[in-house]
């Protein structure tokens, strides 16, 4: 099963041309942005340092991959940055004709997958050549840093990078006043807070750098000094950003004489570059890299839109009502069908984009399985089928630990050493195989071992021993399972003893169902277990029913959805204490939403009711409800702190009328009213 | 017995080469950062056996995180080792000084990276 290393570095090196594509890409798009703004005579610092950055990562790669006139290339390039940002030199025309034509010359070595014929080579070699030559006259006339000799507090400039140095000290040399921005953020979420000081910052002059810090704040904490530079004063500070965890500390800098000195701000204006040269920047892979918050933010609007939709057919229904199927009423009725199918090509479009097949983490997998056989002594044969199978790329995200989980408990505890499968009269080398499907609007996802099976009979043991039945109670199979998942059950010795399988099962299982999506596990014993996982294609937007019950209005997606049925309430029986009815010779637990989520007040007593049957991974549930509204597209927003905890609850949603209503989620539902 | 490596790292490219010489010596889980911000997030999440950081990236740096971990209590005795550049001798300096226990200035040979390696985890 282990795959041949070259075909790793294959991978690799795809990884590499694509990073370097658009490394070079990005050089040429800041370096016309830097010859237009040094047109204007203002440069941004941030932008060059953006720019050296980018040559600086382009060598990085280049010579761990082994290009190394790649390397050599982009390294004189990165020289001549590095003194461009340090503002050792000035940016001149004469410069952009050299970067111009060091981009050039990458992108078609890069586009040519690194193999640079001789022509290139002789190329290279000049230009490398002229860098050097013009970085060598440059750096002679370079200045040693003065910072040291300033009254500048030593724990700051122990953590400056060279460019920040250089940045702090061009800030005091305008004459600017420095401050230590000391915020304090609560460790879960500090990056969003800190995202938002950023921005009232921003726009007061430059932040240098942040340090983190975690000496003299609870475990729970962070904070971070900000060290910004600003022509405003601390009155102006502290007014502007009323942050109760914020303060502010201008830092004492001493005197430094202003030099009359051109610095990367004030430039000449350049004129005529290389573009003679023929920059051929076409990429060679088809394909951009988006942040998956953008498409959110995308689907978030496109289900606004849907909201908006809904009220226009609503309009358009009452307008054919009121004025009958003939003039304006049919016009707006086509309208608002062309409206309908392109925002459903839309929507359709979008979801696309976020779908990614599993194989990214299907070959992490086949790396850990590698690992882990490598030390246990075991042999293990991988079997992965269905790895084109798509789901939503947050979802991909999201499954890469409880899958590694289970495939670690498949080694640790399914599959046995090869003397005891011998002896057991199995073949020497175990199997894992991992196999995805869709079905439906879900995936499924089953990793099964042909291990030793879990330990039912340990397992019951274990309940009694823990007192969580009575002894004598006889349980079914399932049921026995079922006690892998729970929290803590696992944590403790004894469990490890048998299969082990318990071991942060309750994790796997809690990262699943935050997913909406729902595990089980089957078991024989000594031909091996199956962990099956069941999962919705995309949390984005979904269609669901809207229910009413007891006063309040519910979302229920569809996709889980049987059907929906018409009762009357002497259908309704009582077995073992649990509303049932019967529905086409099997019997349907029925679930009271009042009596789960304990809503004040009785029940109503009405006549007529419906059910809604769910079902999920084999398992259904039947929802008694008082009211149907319809369906409706329904954009899904996670909730806040205080509803998190509670199960069966997967969001909430914006109806068409303004009004917010929550959408449970089937899976918790399903599982909490086998606990009632 | 898993052991942990947070890898702290811009370029994805250089992340999957570091990860790729981990990955082919022992049983190592790898966590991949590619910024200051992600690795404080995950530092106390895993019980790390060592951190590789670079040291050029933007806002938080790698001196910074180094400063970080070097100071709080919790993270003080894990390895740190710093990958820097040639020529940047001035920030290499700066990060022992902070408390990073070696530093691999690129490119550097896979060999060079496992030795670090086991020379801090044994």
């Amino acid at each position: 099963m282990a795959k041949k290393e070259s075909k790793i570095s294959k991978k690799a090196l795809q990884e590499f041309q694509s990073e370097a594509e658009e490394i070079v890409e990005k050089l040429y798009h800041n370096i016309v942005d830097l010859e237009e703004s040094s047109k204007k005579g203002k440069v941004d610092p941030d932008s060059l340092n953006d720019t050296f950055r980018a040559a600086h990562s382009l060598k990085g790669v280049a010579g761990m991959f082994g290009f190394s006139q790649i390397e050599a290339l982009s390294h004189n390039l990165e020289s001549i940055l590095d003194s461009l940002r340090l503002g050792k030199i000035q940016l001149e025309p004469e410069i952009f004709a050299l970067l111009d034509e060091s981009v050039g010359l990458l992108s078609k070595i890069i586009g040519a997958s690194g193999k640079e014929g001789a022509e290139e080579k002789d190329q290279i070699e000049a230009l490398i050549g002229k860098l050097d030559q013009r970085f060598q006259e440059y750096s002679s006339s370079e200045k040693a840093s003065p910072l040291e000799e300033l009254k500048i507090d030593e724990s700051i400039i122990s953590v400056l990078t060279e460019y920040e140095e250089h940045r702090l000290l061009e800030n005091i040399r305008e004459g600017i006043n420095i401050f230590r921005v000391r915020a304090g953020f609560d460790l879960q979420s500090f990056d969003q807070g800190l995202a938002e000081l950023n921005q009232l910052l921003k726009p007061l002059g430059e932040i240098i750098t942040t340090l983190p810090s975690s000496s003299g704040v609870a475990d729970s904490e962070i904070n971070f000094d900000i060290i910004l530079g600003t022509k405003k004063d601390r009155k102006f500070l502290e007014n502007t950003i009323e942050w109760k965890n914020v303060s502010f500390t201008q830092i004492e800098t001493g005197k430094v004489e202003k030099e009359e000195e051109a610095s990367p701000e004030k430039l000449k204006p350049g004129e005529g570059s290389a573009e003679e040269e023929g920059l051929s920047l076409k990429s060679i892979s088809q394909t951009v890299r988006v942040d998956i918050n953008k498409l959110d933010n995308i689907m978030n609007i496109v289900g606004e839109l849907l909201l908006s939709k809904a009220v226009i057919s609503e309009l358009t229904e009452r307008l054919r009502m009121e004025k009958g199927f003939s003039g304006v009423a049919v016009d707006f009725y086509k309208a608002n069908r062309g409206l309908e199918r392109k925002l459903n090509e839309l929507q359709e479009g979008v979801m696309e984009v976020r779908m990614v097949p599993l194989h990214q983490i299907f070959e992490k997998l086949s790396r850990v399985i590698r690992k882990l056989t490598k030390d246990s002594g075991k042999e293990v044969e991988l079997e992965i089928s269905g790895a084109d199978t798509e789901l939503d790329k947050l979802i991909v995200e999201a499954l890469g630990d409880p899958l590694i989980h289970i495939i670690r408990n498949c080694l640790d505890h399914g599959i046995e050493t090869p003397e005891e499968r011998k002896r057991k009269g199995k073949p020497k080398k175990g199997t894992i195989k991992i196999n995805a499907f869709p079905k439906g609007n879900h995936v499924v996802i089953e990793v099964e071992d042909d291990g030793s099976g879990i330990d039912l009979t340990r397992i019951s043991e274990v309940v009694v021993e823990k007192g969580l039945i009575e002894p004598g109670i006889q349980l079914g199979k399932e049921e026995l399972l079922e006690f892998l998942f729970m929290p803590g059950f696992s944590t403790k010795k004894e469990i490890s003893k048998i299969s082990g399988r318990g071991v942060g099962l309750d994790v796997v299982k809690s990262n699943i169902s935050s997913m909406s999506g729902m595990i089980r596990i089957e078991s024989e014993e000594n031909k091996g277990a199956k962990v099956i996982l069941t999962l919705p294609i995309t949390l984005a937007i979904i269609k669901a029913l809207i229910i009413t019950t007891c006063g309040r209005t519910y979302a229920i997606p569809l996709n889980s959805i049987q059907e929906s049925l018409m009762i009357t309430s002497q259908e309704i029986k009582t077995v073992e204490g649990r509303e049932v009815i019967q529905l086409r010779d099997q019997t349907l637990s029925l679930l009271r939403l009042n009596h789960l989520f304990a809503l004040p007040g009785e029940s109503p007593s009405v006549e007529q009711y419906f059910v809604v049957v769910v079902s999920l991974a084999e398992r259904r549930l039947g929802i008694l409800v008082e009211g149907l509204l319809g369906q409706q597209d329904v954009v899904v927003k996670s909730i806040g702190e205080p509803l998190v905890g509670v199960r069966g609850i997967g969001g909430a949603t914006e109806l068409g009328n303004k009004t917010t209503v929550l959408v449970l989620d089937v899976g918790g539902l399903i599982e909490e009213s086998m606990r009632l | 017995m898993t052991r942990y490596v947070l890898i702290v790292e811009d370029s994805p490219a250089m992340r999957s080469f570091i990860a790729s010489a981990i990955e082919a010596l022992n049983d190592f889980q790898i966590v991949e950062t590619s910024n200051g911000f992600e690795a404080l997030k995950v530092l106390p999440r895993y019980k790390f056996d060592l951190i590789l950081t670079d040291i050029n990236m933007p806002d938080i740096n790698g001196l910074e995180l180094v400063s970080f971990v070097k100071k709080s209590t919790e993270y003080s005795h894990i390895p740190l080792v710093i990958i820097t550049t040639e020529g940047s001798e001035k920030d290499q300096q700066k990060g022992l000084a902070l408390g990073a226990d070696a530093y691999l200035v690129k490119p550097f040979k896979v060999e060079v990276l496992q030795k670090v390696l086991k020379s801090y985890l044994h």
